[in-house]
């Protein structure tokens, strides 16, 4: 029988701090990037239109982006889309004389303008995006509504299940791996369009499902561990779930690398989303979670944490070994 | 009944219902032949539908155009639109069209592969708001011409007055050097419209404008300063399409009545047909009877007059003179126009105009080859995907791993015979949701594996550790899965089209995988520890 961590008794409670500053300074990157790069949002959530194009050559991008400020579109970004003979063009503004809205005559304009760059024939149209503004702006504000409200319907799951310690303890763990995900994608100046917002939400689900598995631990223990401190019956949940976290994440994993390199140029941002969130996941239930659970039951102790041994005052925190 | 049997019975009864689902059915399409007919077509498929992302399509979203004209009731306005719709795509020819309202003032329409997105777009977007128009016979334009050069005259004084207020337009109109003129030039001033605008002398009311100056002359004339010229009985329309004279080429622009004597609400019928003198294409249309006995009572009144057929505000052809009484059947010519075009001018009058012109707020395209290149990458993903799970799980779990990946063959033939069930998309983030499913519905049979492994460290007999570790894994199993479909929820209320494909496969990933997991997994135990009896050790 092949078994990871199968006695592991790490004091993960116990190196709390130093897993704060880590945090700290994953969430400083983060959030450093995105005041320099700030959110770059696609088309769907800005309003604009997106072409993209497979050619029969790989073009001249300087002579495109000429020829489509030539037909009034200004500031487009030409990107190769995976190969040197796919390209995505994003016109963000409309095109110089139309309304913001008028996304369709932009979208005319850039094919009149590949038209005279490239010649007609030698590319085709695989995909166009135009989105109006109006469009995008509720797009936007739909998108933030569900994830606040996808937090706040789980809050109540939890509390409902569990109690409001462990709830609020999962949510804040689930926070912090929301704060941690937007400063990567920040960070990869990933583009934010509507399948990173399916990842971000996937990513909340994940997170918390992988807090909660801890935190059933947990809760079983605490009946079963009557002479233990909180600190001590924390971190044998902790190791008791290393196992099933090593291998879950482990498939988990496997199948998101699978679709990084080879479900195509849409799903990577989501797969590359979804694979960072799984490590900021596992980090969160172990170092945030299960430390905000300790600090909430110190404050305001549930019944089940009463019945438990006192901790010695300070205690739990200063010891760095491996509890025996 | 051994409770075994029944567990057994119970898996069967649901590969069953999920091959059911899956089971390749005919359906009934409604397409457009190579003659340009429409007819119902049998094809047998797998009833898996496919996104507009994966088998290439458009998504048109699409708003009333109140820039264009003005509508008192929304709500109704935006029912009627999608009666035409309805009509209009019905008659185009498209396979399983959605055409519905999103909110109250938008309609969606989804096309699965078509060829030609723009013919659809214009399909959809035609006003084709037909009147018809009496040319104006009293020289109005004429007439009024001298007040129309005075009061262009006169905005081009504030515009040359140095006056930074002026509006753009008027710049724009006069072009920058007379607006930078000095005012003197103001008195005299050139003749700004009648320079631009002739009398053709074909026919009353038509005029004659360069196309190079179409658009000037138009911006012109939209001035209310030079609308108020006009006398309130005449209405100006452009010509479809220029004309050439000579070398130059030359927009017509017409005087017509503005009471049209009849408008595309009374008609019944039109087709498109080929004239058999000129061989252009012609619209046959043919008129209610209350639309007939107005329309041959008001032909009959202008005998010798000349008609203006106006499509969407816009003249087609020179406008023919009325030579006889005419009733309930005539036709429009269409110069210079394919026969495909003819076609669908007649589909869209016959269908109704709309009440409102629609402008499209999102367009969403891909092409066929671009959606096929997307299903061979998903299933590459997946089938690599799930080779690497069935890796992991048969060399760490051994035995058990084997039982585990039998129930995820079961999990993927349960996850799309629900989808199939739900008649829900299969979209491109849909796919990419299935896969990782894959890897996330193994958590479920890991969690009972470790916990079962637990129970044997615990040193309990390989049957009571089973039942131990399905019953203990329990909770976790669920109130994780529980969360994660909660937030798969708000995904599929705020997602739109392939991002509600997602979250409907996560959901169902989920449920097949809570099902495999809790079900499935454990009957294959049972099975397995009957048959051994005597099992010591597990091989997990």
């Amino acid at each position: 029988m092949v078994r990871f961590f199968a006695h592991a008794r790490y004091d993960f409670i116990g190196v709390r701090r130093t897993a704060y500053i880590a945090t700290a300074v994953v969430l400083g990157i983060g959030l450093i990037a995105l005041v320099i790069r700030g959110v770059n949002y696609s088309v769907e959530f800005t309003g604009g239109t997106l072409v993209q194009i497979s050619t029969t050559a790989p073009v001249d991008v300087g002579a495109v982006r000429a020829g489509l400020a030539k037909q009034g579109i200004h500031g487009a970004e030409l990107q190769s889309f995976g190969s040197q003979l796919e390209y995505v063009i994003r016109a963000r503004t409309a095109k110089e004389g139309s309304d913001a809205d008028n996304t369709q005559e932009t979208a005319a304009a850039i094919a009149a303008g590949l038209d005279v760059v490239l010649g007609t024939g030698t590319y085709t149209i695989d995909r166009t995006e135009a989105v109006g503004p109006k469009v995008g702006g509720e797009l936007r504000q739909k998108a933030l509504i569900a994830i606040f409200l996808s937090f706040f319907a789980v809050l109540l799951y939890l509390a409902f299940r569990f109690e409001w310690r462990f709830g609020l303890a999962a949510v804040v763990a689930t926070a912090h791996d929301l704060a941690t995900t937007i400063g990567f994608i920040a960070f990869m100046d990933l583009e934010v369009s509507l399948v990173v917002v399916a990842a971000i939400l996937s990513m909340v689900g994940y997170s918390l499902n992988d807090t909660i598995i801890i935190f059933d631990r947990v809760r079983e223990n605490l009946h079963k561990l009557k002479g233990k401190t909180l600190t001590e019956v924390l971190n044998q949940s902790i190791n008791e779930t290393l196992p099933r976290s090593i291998l879950t994440h482990g498939t988990t994993l496997v199948t998101l690398g699978a679709l990084a390199i080879f479900a195509g140029e849409v799903i990577r941002p989501f797969a590359l989303v979804m694979f960072f969130s799984v490590f900021t996941a596992t980090f969160s239930s172990i170092f945030i979670a299960a430390p905000v659970l300790l600090l909430i039951e110190d404050r305001w102790p549930g019944a089940a944490v009463k019945m438990l041994r006192a901790p010695v005052k300070g205690a739990g925190a200063r010891k760095a070994q491996p509890v025996r | 009944m051994a409770p075994i049997t029944k567990r057994l019975l119970g898996i069967g009864a649901l590969v069953a219902l999920s091959i059911f689902y899956l089971f390749p059915r005919e359906q009934n399409i409604r397409e457009r032949g190579e003659d340009g007919v429409m007819r119902d077509v049998r094809v047998t498929r797998v009833p898996l539908k496919r996104g507009l992302d994966l088998m290439g399509g458009m998504h048109l979203a699409l708003e009333l155009d109140q820039a264009k004209r003005v509508s008192t009731d929304v709500e109704r306005d935006i029912d009627l639109a999608l009666t035409v719709l309805r009509k209009r795509i019905d008659e185009f020819g498209v396979a399983e069209p959605v055409i519905q309202k999103s909110g109250g003032d938008r309609i969606v329409v989804e096309l699965a592969g078509i060829s030609d997105p723009a013919r659809a777009k214009s399909i959809v977007q035609k006003s084709a708001f037909l009147e018809f128009r009496i040319t104006d016979k009293t020289q109005a334009l004429d007439n009024a011409m001298p007040a129309i050069d005075r009061a262009l005259r006169g905005l081009g004084v504030q515009a040359g007055d140095g006056n930074r207020q002026a509006p753009s337009a008027v710049e724009q109109l006069l072009g920058t050097d007379s607006a930078a003129g000095d005012s003197s030039k103001v008195e005299t001033g050139p003749a700004v419209l009648s320079a631009l605008v002739a009398a053709s002398g074909q026919l009353p009311g038509e005029y004659l404008v360069l196309e190079s100056a179409y658009p000037r002359v138009d911006s012109m004339l939209s001035l209310p300063e030079v609308q108020q010229q006009l006398p309130r009985t005449v209405e100006l329309r452009w010509a479809n399409a220029p004309v050439s004279l000579g070398v130059e080429s030359y927009r017509s622009l017409y005087a017509l009545e503005d009471r049209p004597i009849i408008t595309g609400t009374s008609l019944i019928d039109a087709s498109a047909q080929l004239d058999p003198i000129t061989n252009g294409p012609i619209v046959i249309f043919e008129l209610n009877r209350s639309g007939a006995r107005r329309f041959g009572a008001e032909t009959g009144r202008h005998v010798g007059d000349h008609m203006a057929i106006v499509l969407d505000d816009f003249v087609q052809g020179q406008p023919p003179i009325i030579q006889s009484r005419i009733d309930a059947r005539g036709q429009i010519t269409l110069s210079n126009r394919s026969l495909q075009e003819a076609q669908d001018l007649a589909l869209t009058l016959k269908a109704g105009s709309l009440p409102v012109p629609l402008k499209i707020v999102e367009e969403r395209q891909v092409g066929p080859s671009l959606g096929r290149d997307s299903i061979r990458q998903g299933l590459t993903a997946g089938v690599v995907g799930t080779l690497l799970v069935i890796a992991i799980m048969v060399g760490y779990y051994r035995m058990a791993g084997v039982l585990a990946v039998a129930a995820l063959g079961l999990y993927i033939l349960f996850a799309l015979g629900g989808l199939a069930m739900l008649e829900a998309t299969l979209t491109l983030p849909g796919l990419a949701g299935l896969v990782l499913s894959v890897g996330i519905a193994v958590d479920a049979n890991v969690l009972i594996f470790e916990r079962i492994r637990e129970e044997l460290i615990l040193g309990k007999t390989v049957r009571l550790a089973v039942d131990e570790g399905f019953k203990h894994a329990m909770s976790a199993i669920v109130d994780s899965n529980v969360s994660t479909v909660i937030t798969a929820l708000f995904l599929f209320q705020f997602g739109t089209g392939p991002v509600k494909g997602f979250a409907i496969t996560l959901i169902m990933g989920i449920v097949a995988s809570m099902i495999t997991a809790i079900f499935v997994t454990r009957t294959f135990f049972l099975l397995w520890l009957q048959r051994r009896p005597a099992l010591e050790t597990l091989s997990i």
